[in-house]
């Protein structure tokens, strides 16, 4: 098979105006990079790290500033219109249906605009009303339907045609974690029924642990890191914390093996420590501390994107 | 591979399916705003009102006629033009503008669709849904109160619809222009209101362009501002007619190929300039 995804040097400048002079923002430096058919790559960076931008390259909408991109073997701004046959993209932040027409019509132009064929069209609309369960709101106009339940039809409009290559830009935003949760469960179905190679930015990291399998991180338009996300974790000493409440007022428990105590509330009725996953498990940890206290609840808080990135970031400034 | 029709014989009616349902979802889109349609043929039938009060006076203080019309062709043209109103973009503000400036023209370029064509084909489904609840009632208003003058020769009303289409569509893609001019402008809203202020006075909005003085006819005679209005009422009402109104046509196929080619260039020149930042 092809590769889906293959740049080289690819950069965006941005010409912007600073009251009356005008100075150059390099929003992708150089980014060289390779995806191939069925990986699920996670695209992750901070704010203004440059990875719309390169979403943007990848599909034909901004013209580079420098470099060579190749998107299932088509050049993006060239074969803007073939390429759109073997992508679908879904922006958390943009509709791309009709805000004024109900679900029902905004599919059936779509498939109009990729010319399905009659039968493709119904085989391809039933599949995605019933996996992503648009049936209650398809003869709602999009105006009316709340975030999750636009988001479900977003996913739908952008993979009616089933395409080959899925980006998605920030996908779960606003969204509930049942609503989060379904739309996760849709994306990994998709990809193993059909093959799909997904690409996704985000800033939440249970995207990005339940969806990829691969990380690439930027940090000012350039490619920072490429590899798994236990990799990353590894790289930066991603501690879990473990969150116990526990049964009745307790001194700070400062001694558990193979953790750190970070706080406490409530006169020690909750207390957080913090664990390397390499060193010990969550279950060794909360063995150690039944032999002395009784707990009560548990949570296990682990590091999110942004706590990961900065980590990142820092280590190389 | 995606599903879909290969057969490549049928790779146009395919293409032209696409852009009828764009033209489609456009009526359809307009068809959901029943309110302001009924506030739209309200402002259309008092503005109209007012224009037969201002012209009728001036066709009647010069001795009944003035530039060819008396009254009864006054009142034609005074209430073609205002159902027009609805379906002619003399405003210049657009949703490609809009679209332009929000960023989501982004997703105008994800889909295998000309961004030109698909843009200028949703607006023109929009305008010729308007026909319905603007630019009828008006018409038939202004004949029950005031009276009109019927065309003699009855090809006036096949030529005339012709006419009037070509003038929807030649609007639709005249103010597109205004519009794309968002990837070059911050901010096209002063485009929007010069084109505002020029188009509805050259298109023959206020009064006839027989009207004009000589000069000022010339100038708008070498814009496409006429074929949006001036001449679909013409042909229309019959004031023009024979191998003159049919003259009056191939000037708005013209005007259209003239609005299309600087669509389409602008269109591949401002995607160039394109700047979408962010989200």
């Amino acid at each position: 098979m092809n590769t889906i995804v293959e740049t080289d040097g690819l950069g965006r400048d941005f010409k912007v105006r600073d009251g009356v002079r005008r100075r150059t923002v390099v929003a992708v430096e150089r980014l060289s990079l390779r995806i191939e058919p069925g990986e699920a790559v996670g695209y992750i960076g901070a704010n203004g790290a440059g990875k719309s931008t390169t979403i943007k390259m990848l599909t034909g909408i901004l013209v580079p500033t420098r470099g060579t991109v190749t998107t299932c073997g088509l050049r993006p701004v060239a074969d803007r219109r073939r390429l759109a046959r073997e992508v679908g993209v879904v922006f958390g932040q943009r509709t791309q249906l009709w805000w004024d027409l109900p679900v029902r019509d905004s599919l059936r132009l779509l498939a109009s605009i990729h010319s399905l064929g009659p039968a493709a069209e119904r085989t391809r609309t039933d599949e995605l009303v019933d996996r992503l369960e648009l049936g209650e709101f398809l003869g709602t106009p999009v105006r009316q339907l709340s975030l999750g339940q636009r988001m479900r039809a977003e996913v739908a409009a952008a993979l009616l045609h089933s395409p080959r290559l899925v980006i998605l830009d920030e996908p779960t935003i606003g969204l509930d974690v049942l609503s989060k949760q379904r739309l996760r469960e849709f994306l990994v179905a998709e990809r193993r029924t059909h093959g799909t190679t997904l690409l996704l930015t985000t800033h939440d990291m249970g995207d990005v642990e339940r969806l990829c399998d691969r990380i690439l991180l930027v940090d000012r338009g350039s490619l920072v890191y490429d590899g798994t996300l236990a990799g990353l974790s590894r790289t930066v000493g991603a501690e879990r914390v473990l969150v116990v409440d526990l049964a009745t007022p307790t001194p700070d428990l400062v001694d558990v093996p193979d953790t750190r105590h970070l706080g406490s509330e409530g006169d020690g009725l909750r207390q957080r420590l913090a664990f390397d996953p390499d060193a010990t498990t969550a279950a060794r940890v909360l063995a150690a501390l039944a032999g002395r206290t009784e707990i009560v609840d548990l949570a296990i808080e682990e590091p999110d994107v942004e706590e990961i990135v900065r980590r990142v970031y820092a280590s190389r400034r | 591979m995606p599903r879909r029709d290969s057969n490549e014989t049928r790779y146009v009616p395919v293409i032209v399916r696409t852009y009828l349902r764009l033209f489609v979802a456009g009526f359809r889109r307009q068809s959901t705003y029943r309110l302001a349609a009924l506030g739209g043929l309200v402002a259309n039938t008092t503005f109209g009102l007012l224009k037969v009060a201002l012209l009728f006076a001036a066709v009647r203080t010069s001795g009944g006629e003035l530039a060819g019309y008396d009254v009864a062709m006054m009142s034609t043209y005074i209430w073609i033009s205002q159902g027009m109103l609805g379906s002619v973009n003399l405003h210049g503000r657009t949703e490609i503008a809009d679209r332009i400036r929000s960023g989501d023209v982004a997703v105008d370029f994800l889909r295998p669709l000309d961004v030109h064509l698909a843009s200028v084909t949703t607006e023109v489904g929009r305008a010729v849904f308007a026909l319905i609840p603007r630019g009828v009632p008006s018409v038939v208003i202004g004949a029950l109160l005031v009276g009109m003058a019927l065309p003699d020769d009855p090809w006036a009303y096949p030529l005339g619809a012709v006419s009037l289409l070509l003038g929807i569509v030649v609007s639709a893609t005249t103010v597109y222009l205004v519009g794309v001019c968002g990837f070059w402008l911050l901010e096209t809203r002063g485009v929007a209101i010069l084109y505002m202020v020029v188009s509805g006075f050259l298109a023959g909005l206020f009064v006839p362009i027989a009207m004009f003085p000589d000069w000022l006819r010339v100038v708008a005679t070498v814009t496409p501002f006429p074929s949006m209005m001036m001449y679909p009422v013409d042909v229309l009402s019959g004031r023009v007619d024979g191998a003159a109104a049919v003259g009056l046509v191939a000037l708005q196929v013209l005007w259209l190929a003239v609005t299309v080619t600087a669509g389409q260039l602008a269109t591949r020149a401002g995607r160039r300039r394109l700047e979408v930042q962010g989200g």
